[in-house]
């Protein structure tokens, strides 16, 4: 019963944020409702029983990715000029579209018999995930290393200001 | 988990987040706008995971992809939002109707 109302309560923040991010008209409270979709995300998988991934996804989405998004909508003056809808694809289009594709996934979803195990009790995941990543996974561990630091220097090299003399 | 909360449950949740985050993709002019509903749907996708992982009997499996999803996320979060920035210091603007020269 608790674990239905908790669930319940953090899927409604979460649906909600992220319905706010969808339709509303101005894009920095689009921007800030960005914070309770992420942090129903954090609640959702703290339920599912992902401390590790759950703390990561605070640091990373929460302290890093929405903070880097709030700069930026901050650093763009008159960036509530920009019109909401596209000139492309109208509101009416797209929403048939990804009501469409929510659909045919929720028939997926309902019609498949999926395998479910016995339900595991939450241990603490980190011992084993740090294993994981220097067990089976070293090698994309490493390759993500070098990912990121691409991204670090071409982030540097697009956004920098040219000086021609 | 108890109380009568399936799989079933997770993975609505998590379709109900990425239409609305396709949704914000489609219909924004503005770049930041469409970074933001990416974020929404790589949060949906990372709960698929996460809720495949918890009810597949507890393998690490799933939530190591997950965190490699967050890993990847931020780096197309920073490569992307520079590329605004680079983008609004030629044009003046964001909005994606507006950089158009390289349409053919």
């Amino acid at each position: 019963m608790l674990a239905q109302v908790i669930f319940y309560a953090v899927a409604a923040l979460t649906v909600g944020s992220a319905a706010i991010v969808a339709f509303s008209r101005n894009i920095v409270y689009s921007t800030f409702a960005l914070l309770g979709a992420f942090m129903g995300a954090v609640g959702i998988y703290i339920l599912l029983a992902a401390d590790f991934v759950a703390m990561v996804q605070l640091l990373v989405y929460v302290g890093g990715i929405l903070v880097l998004t709030i700069f930026a909508v901050m650093l763009t003056a008159g960036i509530a000029d920009v019109k909401v809808s596209n000139r492309a694809v109208g509101s009416v289009p797209a929403m048939v579209v990804a009501g469409g594709a929510g659909a045919v996934m929720l028939y997926a979803v309902v019609r498949t018999q999926w395998h479910q195990a016995a339900a595991v009790t939450p241990a603490p995941t980190t011992y084993a995930i740090g294993n994981a990543f220097l067990g089976d996974y070293v090698l994309p561990f490493e390759v993500a290393s070098l990912v990121l630091l691409a991204a670090l220097i071409g982030a540097i090299v697009i956004s920098r200001h040219e000086v021609r003399e | 988990m108890g109380g009568g909360i399936t799989l079933n449950h997770f993975l609505v949740l998590s379709l109900i987040i990425f239409s609305l985050g396709l949704f914000t993709v489609l219909t924004r002019r503005n770049a930041i706008g469409i970074l933001t509903g990416i974020e929404l749907i790589l949060n949906s996708a990372n709960i698929n995971y996460l809720a495949f992982a918890f009810y597949g009997g507890g393998q690490y499996d799933g939530q190591i992809f997950a965190i490699f999803v967050i890993m990847l996320a931020a780096a197309e979060a920073v490569i992307g939002l520079a590329v605004v920035l680079a983008i609004y210091q030629n044009f003046k603007t964001i909005d994606v109707d507006a950089t158009e020269t390289l349409r053919g």
